[in-house]
């Protein structure tokens, strides 16, 4: 109520037009700086292994497809009443760029918001790196991976393996969240009811991110098939056996 | 057979600015998944400063984001949402700038060889 800035002023919310991730404040410093640390190991992997994906023809593909996660994480899409979410984007960059280069595609996006848009806090960039840039993208590759067979075979095939990519992505991505919260969340109560809500909204959001990954992986595939990540790999594992 | 790459590149980038630019307009402005759970609890009570919780939530813990004041905070431009357009283009192309950057500079020279 009071309106000089200060300790009242602290705890004013910023508005929430199209603000998205975890906000300073949600989780203790240790937890913060534990994470931090996970995202930038994380992400130093990811840079070891990027450079094997990238050539004269994938490089600026992979630019084209950070800046599309970008573009589309804006767009908030109704899933219940009074309840919106966004696209995070890890499977969908994984599947077109390969895992490493989706992960560090997703953290750029994440890094852009939190410094120009002020959209997820500074402290929170670890927290948030870790859970989509680097779990859910990791585990929706996977999963995509496992379904690669089915992907390469048919239209069908694929857009199956994107949606499902991209649903377990979104979920495991709200885990993260949970295990974050549970080590280290600076309410310290209602973890099991919040975990609860958090998993079980991802599960909704997660049919939209499906739907976009799908759309976005059948639009690509319709047009350059060679500019997949997930449809090459296979091929290429031969090539480097020669 | 398939398109040129150059082409290619070129309709996607161009997608990515129409949806920068014009369809997060269309973007649904209540909370997203993780921001509706961590405000269970709490009413949002609008003030002449912005908006503020009152109850007690998860979220009441947050803080100020360091930037709030940032001339392209919240996706727009000094604090007008008209401008959201062109704040999401301004971010799609450093993001491209950024990523092609790095992505550029880290590929393997196929050309030389």
């Amino acid at each position: 109520m009071r309106s000089c800035s200060g300790q009242e002023g602290e705890r004013d919310v910023p508005t929430t037009t199209l603000a998205m991730h975890m906000s300073d404040g949600l989780l203790s410093a240790p937890t913060a700086l534990l994470f931090a640390v996970v995202a930038i190991a994380g992400l130093a992997v990811a840079l070891a292994n990027a450079r094997a994906d990238l050539d004269d023809r994938t490089a600026p593909m992979a630019g084209l497809v950070a800046a599309f996660v970008f573009a589309v994480q804006m767009i908030n899409f109704p899933v219940l009443p009074g309840v919106s979410g966004h696209l995070l984007g890890g499977a969908l960059a994984a599947i077109l760029a390969g895992p490493w280069v989706g992960a560090l595609c997703v953290a750029i996006v994440l890094v852009v918001q939190a410094l120009l848009f002020a959209d997820g806090g500074l402290t929170m960039l670890g927290a948030n790196i870790t859970n989509m840039a680097l779990i859910g993208t990791a585990i929706g590759y996977l999963v995509a991976l496992a379904l690669r067979r089915y992907a390469s075979r048919s239209r069908a095939g694929l857009l199956v393996t994107a949606f499902v990519a991209a649903w377990v992505n979104t979920v495991a991505a709200s885990c993260g969240f949970v295990l974050e919260y549970a080590i280290g969340g600076a309410a310290g109560y209602g973890t099991g009811t919040a975990a609860l809500a958090v998993v079980g909204v991802h599960c909704l959001i997660g049919i939209g991110e499906g739907v976009i990954t799908a759309v976005t992986v059948g639009a690509v595939a319709a047009a350059r098939p060679d500019l997949i990540h997930l449809l090459r790999t296979g091929k290429q594992a031969k090539e480097a056996v020669r | 057979m398939s398109v040129p790459r150059r082409r290619f590149l070129l309709v996607f980038g161009l997608f990515v600015l129409v949806i920068a630019g014009g369809v997060a307009y269309f973007a649904d402005s209540a909370p997203d998944g993780l921001d509706s759970v961590t405000q269970r609890g709490c009413t949002v009570v609008q003030t002449a400063q912005g908006e503020r919780l009152e109850g007690h939530c998860i979220a009441q813990n947050v803080t100020k984001h360091v930037f709030s004041g940032g001339p392209l905070a919240d996706y727009t431009v000094g604090g007008d949402d008209r401008w959201t357009g062109l704040a999401g283009v301004i971010g799609a192309a450093v993001t491209l700038g950024a990523a092609g950057g790095l992505f550029w500079g880290l590929r393997r020279r196929t050309g030389g060889e």
